[in-house]
Order: structure tokens, then C-alpha cells, then sequence
């Protein structure tokens, strides 16, 4: 079943002034319950745009989002609820942070739900370990924090509210790379553990090949394409046109391919290329 | 959106109106200002109109941003209005109850309002066609003889670029913190008043946060390039009186003229 749906959604930001902009072309776009799906696009290609739509805090300009079959717009005063269901962590979230200490600020979102107590001390605890905020922390000021320990925060307090859909908009921007492969390799474990819908947008395609099941390709505003990853990845020419890359392993196993060894195509994590060469080892094949 | 705010917007264009001095700019709605004030008869009004009219035309800005600045006032133009039109002397048209409505009052009703509005397209006018920067160098310019009190110019003008810079940088921000707090469900417009400003709380605290944080950052960069205020500072763009701005200067006399001859020749609105 198609948890999120769009149909022909469009968004222009500005309309009517000299500054109009069309950041969302006609998106028709399906999502499955459960998927990991990862957006991908060049900048001020529209994925902020998008997933700011998808839980309702712009209006489409025209078109709909669906969530479960529903238009998330049939009832406006109700908007806060589609809220809850679908989590969106903003691009750089470090800045929501407001609460005296950590704990208070993750409580906010569930807070704001209306549980009690006890429910939301559940959920900040559980919420703080799957983003992997360590326990002492949350007595301490969010702006006491490293930069990567902000984020950490922010993540939390939307995975507090328990969302059906989790949105992160560029989770890993400005991390180090062994914070960034950290924090992917968490958000992957919560989505096999809580096994809801995941959707993961970044500019890097080493971080979407990594997670995802599916991938969506934006391109000016428009869904170039929305298919399994190792269908997306083998468009490999169209994607450098759209001026992004396969993951460079990726292209070193298929140049590989090209020289005539025996290795699969569509490998797309070190691991697995690793895997594949030491196999190839075995055999003998380079050592002549 | 915070950001449907048109009035005292800057929108980068290339009409005559964009390329006039910013200080001669200045000088302008201050006469227009003059001459809304000056009109004692609807000839004279409909001159000032007329002109107010054109030059809308000549900004080539979209007639949609001049509405949307009118739109944020339109209740201050109707409320000031619909009291004057009760304030009027002589005998009275229609009586309701003890309020009263004379010819005098439909004529400062008129007035007021039209004077208002003019006033409003008046400025936005000024602030559609001149960037911040300019206008903040205009009128540090236009100052300057109060320098001699000792007043200091530079740092005030200083402080109103480097304000005016960030206003739509701080509304961007407060959007975008919004946005993030709504995403975690805040609830910003319902409630009563109290509930209201309790639920800016979470969005102040980020923004206040951030504007300290930007002023800190800015002030390191100014002292890292050697800012010292204004004593022998020189300048990139020098401005200079044109041709064009001696033509405003020239219509401007005629529409000065025209409103004088108007309200001497013509008779004055009973007020
Ligand atoms: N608040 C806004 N006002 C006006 N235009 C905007 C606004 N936000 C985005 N845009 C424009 O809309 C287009 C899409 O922006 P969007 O933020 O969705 O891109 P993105 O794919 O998220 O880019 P990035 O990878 O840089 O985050 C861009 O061209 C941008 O300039
Ligand atoms: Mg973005």
C-alpha cells in the first residue's frame, strides 16, 4: 500500500511577484509503507521544497499529497495531526534547539502531542538512544553541545513524536565523515527496528547508496526518475548529465567490467566491491 | 508568509525611477510629501494623484506590490476616514443618533484617506526603487551638515544599513524556525493571547540565539578588515547628480507650480 502519494504536485515560490520561482513541477510520485526511500538532486533542485510539502507546512500550489489514501489538505485545521505522522527533519536543525536542557527540548514535539509524563520520559529516552545522544547529555543545555551532538537533538526530538513517515532533509551536512557514517548507520538501524517509512534527502550518493531501497531523482524541479537503486545507479550517464555521480565505487567496478574481469555491475557499497575483489583474488585472476 | 510583507521591500529593476541619485530620490518624496499636505482643493489632489500615478507607471513595478502595501494599512486609511467623516463642521447632511455627517466631514474624510494613501504609494515607491545600501549613503549624505553638532552621522548611518541588510535575512530565519518548531507541532496561530505569546517562546529563543551570534560574527569580520568608523573612510560608488535627476527636479517644479496655481485660482474645499 502507497503510504504517501502525490499527484501532479507543483509549488512556485513567490507567485505574482519579479521573484517567482517553480521549485515542484507536476510530482507524481508513490511511496510504499516500510520503504527506505533516498531523494537525491542537484541544488535548488526542489527535494526542501518537497518534503516541506509532504508533511504539510507549505500548500501545493496546485496538485495533492496523499497519506493512506487521504488528502493531507481535505481538513486544514487538522494539519497538525499530518504533523505528527510525518516527522520532517530540517536541513541544518541545530537551530530549533531552545529548551534549557536537552531532555526538555526532545519532550517538545510529544509535548505538544498531548501525552502525559511518563509516555513522553519513555519516548525521550528511546528517542535519545536511537539517534545515539548519550545518557548524561540530556541534563546539559542544548548550546552546550558540539555541532554533531546538536543534531543529534534535533533528529531526537522529531523521532520523539514516534512519526509513521521520518523525513531528514540532509542529516549529514557539515558532519565529519566518521559522525556521518555514525549517524547513517543509525538511522538505518531505526528503520529495521521500528520498521516504518524512512525518507533520506542528500546530496551525496556514497550516503543514499548505502541506505536506501529506492531512490528518487529530482532534476529542476521535476522527478527524473523513482526506481530501485541498482535500476537508477545503471543510468549512470544520464545521472552525470543531471550533474551528479554514481558512487565512485560504482564506477570503478564497472570500469572494471568494461576491462573484462568478472565482476557483478551495480555494486555500490566499498564492502561489497571489497567482497567481490577478494573472491576474484582467490581465483587468481590478477596475479598473473 | 513573513515574506508577503511588500512594504519597505527592495525590487531591483532598471526604470528611470531605479536610476534616479537616491539623495535627490529622497528629496523628492519629501516634496511630494509637501505637496499632499499643501492641497486645499480636489483639482490640486487630483494633480498630486495624477503625478503619484505616472510615476508608479514609470517604476515598472507590478501595480500587485503597490495593492500589497496598501493592504497592511488599508484598515489605518478606512479607521482615520470614517472618523473624520464625523468631525466635520456646519449643518448636517444626515443624522444618526448623535453622530452627525456634514459636507465638511465627507471633505476631510476624502482627504485624510486619499492623503494616506498617497502617502504610503509615496514611500514604497521610494523603498521598491532604492536599495538599502543607497538609501542608508543618501541619507547619511543628506546629514552630514549635523556632523557639525557632533552628531555621528557615519555610525548612525552604519547602524541602518547593517539593520536594514538584515531584516530580510531575520525574516527568512524566523521563517525557517517556524517552520521547524510548527514541524514538531507547535501551535502558533490559535488560542488566546496568552497561549499566543507562550508559543513564541520556542521561536524567539533560536532567533535571539542566532541574531547575537550574527552580530558577534559580523563584528569580528568589520575588525578584521580594519573597520574604524567613519574618519577617512573613501567610498566605491560616488553618487552624482545626473541629467535625469535635473528632468525630476524640473517636473517636480511644474507639479509644485501646477498645486499652487490650483489651490489660489481655484476655491478651497469647505473643512
Ligand atoms: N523561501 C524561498 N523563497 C523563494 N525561493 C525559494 C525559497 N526556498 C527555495 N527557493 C527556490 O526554490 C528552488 C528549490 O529550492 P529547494 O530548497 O527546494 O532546493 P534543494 O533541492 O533543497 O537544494 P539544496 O540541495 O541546496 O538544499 C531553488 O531554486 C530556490 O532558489
Ligand atoms: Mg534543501
Amino acid at each position: 500500500m502507497n503510504i504517501i502519494e502525490t499527484e501532479d504536485l507543483s509549488f512556485v515560490y513567490g507567485q505574482g511577484t519579479p521573484f517567482e520561482k517553480k521549485a515542484n513541477d507536476r510530482l507524481n510520485i508513490q511511496i510504499k509503507e516500510g520503504e527506505f526511500v533516498g531523494i537525491i538532486g542537484h541544488t535548488g533542485s526542489g527535494k526542501s521544497t518537497l518534503v516541506q510539502m509532504l508533511n504539510g507546512l507549505i500548500k501545493p500550489t496546485s496538485g495533492v499529497v496523499r497519506l493512506c489514501g487521504k488528502d493531507i489538505w481535505e481538513a486544514p485545521k487538522e494539519i497538525r495531526s499530518i504533523r505528527f505522522k510525518v516527522g520532517l527533519v530540517f536541513q541544518y536543525p541545530e537551530y530549533q534547539l531552545f529548551e534549557e536542557t536537552v531532555e526538555k527540548d526532545i519532550a517538545y514535539g510529544p509535548g505538544n502531542m498531548g501525552l502525559d509524563e511518563e509516555e513522553i520520559r519513555r519516548r525521550v529516552l528511546s528517542a535519545a538512544s536511537f539517534a545515539g545522544l548519550r545518557q548524561e547529555l540530556l541534563n546539559k543545555s542544548p548550546f552546550d553541545l558540539s555541532g554533531g551532538e546538536k543534531r543529534r537533538a534535533a533528529i531526537a526530538g522529531v523521532i520523539a513524536m514516534d512519526p509513521d513517515v521520518l523525513i531528514l532533509d540532509e542529516p549529514t551536512a557539515g558532519l565529519d565523515p566518521a559522525g556521518r557514517d555514525v549517524l547513517l548507520a543509525q538511522i538505518s538501524q531505526y528503520h529495521k527496528k521500528r520498521k516504518n517509512t524512512v525518507l533520506l534527502v542528500s546530496h551525496s550518493m556514497e550516503d543514499i547508496a548505502r541506505t536506501a531501497d529506492r531512490i528518487l531523482v529530482m532534476n529542476k524541479g521535476r522527478a527524473a526518475m523513482l526506481d530501485d537503486r541498482k535500476n537508477v545507479f545503471s543510468r549512470g550517464d544520464e545521472l552525470e548529465k543531471m550533474g551528479l555521480r554514481v558512487p565512485q565505487i560504482t564506477r570503478i567496478m564497472s570500469q572494471l567490467k568494461k576491462m573484462g574481469y568478472n565482476v557483478p555491475s551495480g555494486v555500490l557499497t566499498v564492502e561489497q566491491a571489497a567482497n567481490e575483489l577478494h573472491s576474484l583474488l582467490g581465483k587468481g585472476i590478477f596475479d598473473e | 508568509m513573513l515574506k508577503d510583507i511588500t512594504f519597505g521591500q527592495f525590487l531591483p529593476g532598471a526604470s528611470s525611477l531605479h536610476r534616479l541619485d537616491p539623495r535627490a530620490k529622497i528629496l523628492f518624496l519629501i516634496a511630494v510629501i509637501v505637496f499632499i499636505f499643501i492641497t486645499g482643493n480636489y483639482f490640486a489632489l487630483a494633480l498630486v494623484a495624477a503625478f503619484i500615478i505616472a510615476l508608479m507607471f514609470a517604476s515598472k513595478i507590478p501595480l500587485k506590490m503597490y495593492l500589497k502595501s496598501m493592504k497592511m494599512i488599508l484598515f489605518i486609511v478606512l479607521f482615520t476616514g470614517i472618523i473624520n467623516l464625523f468631525y466635520g463642521k456646519g449643518d448636517p447632511l444626515v443624522q444618526i443618533g448623535f453622530l452627525k455627517i456634514t459636507e465638511a466631514g465627507i471633505n476631510n474624510a476624502i482627504f485624510v484617506a486619499l492623503r494616506i494613501a498617497l502617502l504610503i504609494i509615496a514611500s514604497s515607491m521610494l523603498t521598491f526603487t532604492t536599495s538599502p545600501t543607497d538609501l542608508t549613503d543618501a541619507i547619511e549624505r543628506l546629514l552630514k551638515p549635523l556632523g557639525v553638532f557632533h552628531i555621528k552621522i557615519h555610525e548612525i548611518a552604519m547602524m541602518m544599513t547593517i539593520a536594514l541588510r538584515f531584516v530580510p535575512t531575520l525574516l527568512e530565519e524566523t521563517d525557517k524556525i517556524m517552520s521547524a518548531q510548527k514541524a514538531r507541532g507547535a501551535d502558533l496561530d490559535s488560542g488566546n493571547l496568552i497561549k499566543r505569546v507562550k508559543a513564541l517562546i520556542p521561536v524567539l529563543i533560536p532567533l535571539f540565539v542566532s541574531a547575537f551570534k550574527r552580530a558577534e560574527d559580523l563584528a569580528t569580520a568589520m575588525e578584521c578588515r580594519c573597520y574604524q568608523g567613519g574618519s577617512g573612510r573613501t567610498r566605491m560608488k560616488r553618487l552624482r547628480f545626473g541629467k535625469i535627476d535635473f528632468y525630476g527636479l524640473l517636473i517636480s517644479i511644474a507639479v509644485l507650480g501646477g498645486v499652487i496655481l490650483c489651490n489660489i485660482f481655484l476655491p478651497a474645499v469647505v473643512r
